[in-house]
């Protein structure tokens, strides 16, 4: 296994069409959202409008709808949808094996310098 | 006969309606007796034009090139026939033989009449100078003077127009459009001096010119100027001669009494009428600009359209003889000369027993002028900014006091009334474009109409275009008003489906739910052919209630289409902790619920403890991590959620009552209680709020809650309705009881009513606004059985509702909803 990649367990710990969270220490944190088709994402779990926590906000399609003020954002490409603007990064991640795997540069990347 | 013979049998015996005029007010006479009585009359219409009736104020638009005749068009060949309306056009009526009821066209043509109506109009006047019948002197009436102007705008050059009054200067404007060049020769010191005064006159002058036009006031013609047989020039009496190909004249109308005249009928300046629009023969009516009523003739539409609902009232007997009838106008004037707003009512020529307020902006080129006399607005002069212009006629017509809004009048309706009066169009039209819309997202007016401009034409364009109305929607009102200002009719409304994942609207999805038996939300979403894979952040917590409402017990609440705070059971706070609000029933609580608090609140840091509008406490900053270990504590001391988060029954707010207060008439704590234990947990469209109070004096504001209980010496006031929130909304008496378990059946029955009837996220005060008082007491108390049925069900689905939900948490129900995933820590990052 690469150590390119941090595994951070399988996707099943998270329900379809919701997410969790997973902090960095002395980093930003960071959400994996699981939608209903079964894809898994990866973003920083903060809303490019006033940072709230996209992991607690409705999973619908590939996007989630911030809890605090409504801001759709693409999960495949962290950027507000519909008419909203600002873009949350996101995390390149794949699967193997039904585990999920998190490009470690870019997890620790987001750490602050 | 050359009616069509459907109606020539059917109407043969019926009474002959001829109408002299197929201008705006004969037609218009004749379409309101047709509203009321189809077959009363067999009805010939003569016209001198040979054309069908239009609409003759849109001539200048015409003129200008913003409309075809086909666009003015009122009643089509179609309409007269399908009417069975004989129409005979281009065939003037040149005598009226009254002992035979006769009418003679200039084709020889005769026509009996049991009513004969006359509707000429009038003429233009001509001013008695040398040259006036010259080839190239025009007015400006019908149609044909159109056609003239423009095959002599066609040809190029110049043009005079004599008059600077409301007609001239809209002749002016579009043969300045047509690419001639303009000059306006008026008599008086100002232009329209009857419709504005003369700091508006004078603006306007300074904007014609600007324009490009030639505008020459107390210029008084003597001769037109002939050249080879045609006009050539306009000579003035200080002896200027303005070269000109062509001469509009437009200083004036007659009332066309003609016909009246000769007739013997009773003519002053216009033909004299009745309130009933009768002349002086019992069987001849006349009405529009060619009568004379109580006095006055008139030159505007509103005035006509008055008379023709009382002409026809009295033609078709829907009024009696001594009933009001036609009591004569208030005209107000606006300029349809484009970019120019220009409006006036009233009188406005002052006097010592009047008094002026005027505003003036110089920069935005605005004058507002208003004439007071005894407190009340008698007269109003608006230019360039007519915003208020319908609002201040209003005022005017109504012959209102305005003292009390004297200081803030003249800024117009949105200062003066805070908004309050009836038409909130033009409040939003006067607020300036900084003015903040939507308080929520901080969108300005300017912006909102930049958005509309750009494209929105919806209120969800709208919203997810600029954010306006999006969070709290308090502003939606605010935001249609612009829509429709800005855009008029051609705003997109629609019915208001459930939302824009599907075309049904909230009443289709509820019933076909029952109907069909659907049980869960993608069931629900294929069926209903929603258009998005699953549902948006909208639909998914209304298809969840939904569900959840009809089948109670039955269906498994989906978490995932449940608003964070609902999943979370605490109330998301901006920094992304939650807040604890333990349910306190009835208000009430004890030395231990206190020391539990106290305890949570030291054992985990929170920052604060408040104490609520709601009567409890709530405490804020606590992580998700620790939501279970507080529920945990606050459980050990007895309690449970207090659903402060829920889109369900939040609080029961009580006064002390009988057992403490002097007043009190009834045990209102102990009925708040009961009352929170029957209806805690419930799934509620919006959130619900009750409130009990010991007596009248309402201490516990029974009567702005959702379910307000208001205790008297005979038992229970029961209200219904009532919201403290963004529009305060006072309750609706529902009914009185005489016990408390009345009071309690009646309070799950209307909750149940109100759970399978409004549309999610809709609140009682404005489900009951929508559906009506009536309906809801009509569906409770029609059916003597049906406060009992419903309050079964509600009580049948209480059965699985009042499971504490902190208790399953604490219990370890769900932990990953408030558990981190992993943690990653940079040092230990080699092993992993
Ligand atoms: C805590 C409290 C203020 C306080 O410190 O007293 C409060 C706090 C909030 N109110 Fe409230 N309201 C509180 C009593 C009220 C009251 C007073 C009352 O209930 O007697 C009202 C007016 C009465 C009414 O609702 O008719 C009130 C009318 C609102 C409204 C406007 C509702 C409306 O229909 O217009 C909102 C917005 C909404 O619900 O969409 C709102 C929304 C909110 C929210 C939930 C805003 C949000 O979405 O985050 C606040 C959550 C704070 C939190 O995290 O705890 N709150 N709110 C009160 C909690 C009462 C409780 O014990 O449960
Ligand atoms: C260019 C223009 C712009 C205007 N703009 C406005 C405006 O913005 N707002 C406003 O309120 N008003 C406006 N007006 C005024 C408005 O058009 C008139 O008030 C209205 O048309 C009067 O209606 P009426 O039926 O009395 O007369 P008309 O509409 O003139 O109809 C009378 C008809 O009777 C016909 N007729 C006359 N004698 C005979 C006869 N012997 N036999 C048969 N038919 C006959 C005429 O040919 C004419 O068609 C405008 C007028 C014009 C010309
Ligand atoms: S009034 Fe209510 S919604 Fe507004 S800030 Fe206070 S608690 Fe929040
Ligand atoms: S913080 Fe996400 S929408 Fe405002």
């Amino acid at each position: 296994m690469s150590p390119l990649w941090l595994d951070i367990g399988p996707a099943s710990q998270i329900e379809p069409g919701s997410a969790r969270t997973l902090p960095v220490l002395g980093g930003e944190e960071i959400a994996v959202f699981r939608t209903a088709r079964g894809e898994v994402y990866a973003l920083v779990n903060k809303c490019p409008h006033k940072q709230g926590p996209l992991s607690q906000g409705i999973v619908h399609g590939d996007s989630v709808t911030c809890p605090l003020h409504n801001y759709r954002i693409s999960l495949r490409t962290g950027e507000a949808l519909g008419d909203d603007q600002g873009c949350t990064p996101t995390i390149p991640l794949k699967l193997e094996a039904g585990r999920i795997f998190l490009l470690r540069e870019a997890v620790l990347g987001r750490q602050a310098a | 006969m050359n009616a069509p013979a459907n109606f020539a049998m059917s109407k043969s015996a019926c009474e002959k309606l001829v109408v002299i005029g197929n201008g705006m007010a004969g037609c218009r006479a004749v379409e309101e007796i047709i509203a009321r009585d189809p077959a009363r009359y067999a009805v010939t219409i003569f016209g001198a034009e040979p054309r069908v009736n239009y609409n003759r104020i849109m001539l200048s638009p015409v003129l200008a090139g913003e409309k075809s005749f086909d666009d003015i068009v009122i009643n089509s060949a179609e309409w007269y026939a399908a009417n069975g309306i004989e129409l005979i056009a281009g065939d003037p009526v040149i005598h009226i033989d009254r002992d035979l009821r006769q009418v003679v066209a200039r084709s020889g043509r005769i026509e009996s009449y049991d009513r004969l109506l006359i509707a000429t109009g009038s003429d233009p006047f001509v001013i008695p100078v040398p040259g006036k019948d010259l080839p190239g002197v025009v007015t400006f009436r019908d149609l044909d003077d159109v056609d003239k102007m423009l095959a002599a705008a066609e040809r190029g050059g110049s043009a005079v127009v004599i008059g600077g009054g409301l007609l001239g200067l809209e002749a002016a404007h579009g043969l300045s459009l047509r690419g001639m060049q303009v000059t306006v020769i008026h008599l008086m010191p100002t232009l329209m001096e009857r419709q504005l005064d003369e700091a508006a006159g004078w603006l306007l002058k300074t904007e014609l010119e600007r324009r490009g036009q030639a505008i020459l006031t107390e210029a008084d013609t003597e001769a037109i100027v002939e050249k080879d047989g045609h006009v050539a020039g306009v000579r003035l009496k200080d002896g200027r001669e303005i070269p000109a190909d062509l001469v509009v004249m437009a200083v004036g109308i007659r009332p066309n009494t003609a016909l009246a005249k000769a007739a013997g009928l009773e003519c002053e300046r216009g033909v004299m009428v009745d309130d009933h629009l009768v002349t002086s023969d019992p069987a001849v009516l006349a009405v529009g600009e060619c009568v004379q009523h109580r006095g006055q003739c008139y030159g505007l539409v509103a005035p006509l359209w008055e008379m023709c609902r009382a002409l026809a009232d009295r033609l078709t007997d829907a009024a009696l003889d001594d009933s009001g009838g036609y009591e004569g106008s208030v005209t107000s004037t606006k300029l349809k000369v484009s970019g120019i707003e220009v409006f006036s009512a009233g009188d406005f020529s002052g006097g010592d027993d009047t008094e002026d307020i005027v505003m003036r902006d110089a920069a935005r080129g605005v004058y507002k002028r208003v004439v007071l006399r005894d407190d009340k607005l008698i007269g109003t002069v608006l230019y360039g900014d007519t915003a208020d212009g319908s609002w201040y006629f209003d005022l005017l017509k109504k012959g209102e006091d305005v003292s009390d809004i004297r200081d803030a009048l003249i800024f117009g309706q949105a200062y003066a009334s805070g908004g309050a009066l009836a038409d909130p169009n033009s409040a939003v039209a006067a607020l300036s474009d900084e003015a903040e819309i939507c308080g929520c997202n901080g969108v300005s007016k300017g912006k909102v109409i930049a958005t509309i401009r750009g494209g929105a034409d919806s209120l969800a364009a709208v919203r997810s275009q600029c954010k306006a109305s999006a969070s709290c929607g308090s502003c939606t009102g605010l935001v249609e008003s612009l829509l429709t200002l800005t855009l008029g009719d051609d705003v997109q409304r629609g019915a208001t489906t459930l939302c824009g994942c599907t075309s049904y609207t909230h009443e289709d999805v509820r019933r076909v739910i029952l109907e069909r038996e659907l049980k869960a939300i993608p069931e629900v979403m294929q069926q209903l052919h929603w258009s998005t894979p699953d549902g948006c952040a909208s639909c998914r917590p209304a298809l969840n209630y939904y569900l959840l409402c009809a089948w109670p017990g039955e269906y498994v609440d989906d978490q995932k289409s449940r608003f964070v705070n609902e999943r979370m059971h605490a109330n998301i706070q901006k920094d992304g902790t939650y807040s604890v609000v333990p349910r306190m029933w009835g208000g009430l609580t004890n030395p231990r619920e206190l020391r539990a608090i106290a305890d949570v609140v030291e054992k985990f840091n929170a920052p604060m403890v408040k104490v609520t509008g709601g009567q409890r406490l709530d405490i804020f900053g606590i992580k998700k991590e620790d939501l279970p270990a507080v529920w945990a504590d606050l459980n050990a001391a007895g309690m449970v959620s207090g659903h402060a988060y829920g889109k369900s029954l939040r609080t029961v707010k009580t006064c002390v009552g009988n057992e403490w207060c002097r007043f009190g008439t009834q045990d209102s704590t102990g009925l708040g209680v009961k009352i929170e234990q029957m209806t805690w947990g419930s799934w509620m469209p919006h959130k619900f709020k009750i409130a009990v109070s010991g007596c009248p004096r309402n201490c516990a504001e029974a009567t702005i809650k959702d379910f307000g209980v208001v205790c008297v010496d005979s038992g229970y006031e029961l209200h219904v309705g009532g919201n403290g929130g963004i529009k305060v909304r006072v309750t609706d008496l529902l009914c009185k009881v005489e016990t408390e378990e009345q009071a309690l059946e009646h309070c799950a029955a209307f909750i149940q009513l109100y759970r399978e009837e409004a549309h999610y996220l809709e609140r009682t005060a404005p489900w009951i606004e929508r559906v009506g008082l009536d309906h809801v007491k009509a569906e409770l108390f029609d059916d003597p059985d049906a406060v009992r049925r419903l309050a079964a069900r509600f009580r049948y689905s209480q059965q699985f509702m009042q499971d504490d939900p902190w208790a399953k948490r604490a219990a370890g129900e769900r932990p990953d909803l408030h558990s981190h995933i992993g943690e990653v820590r940079p040092l230990s990052l080699e092993t992993i």
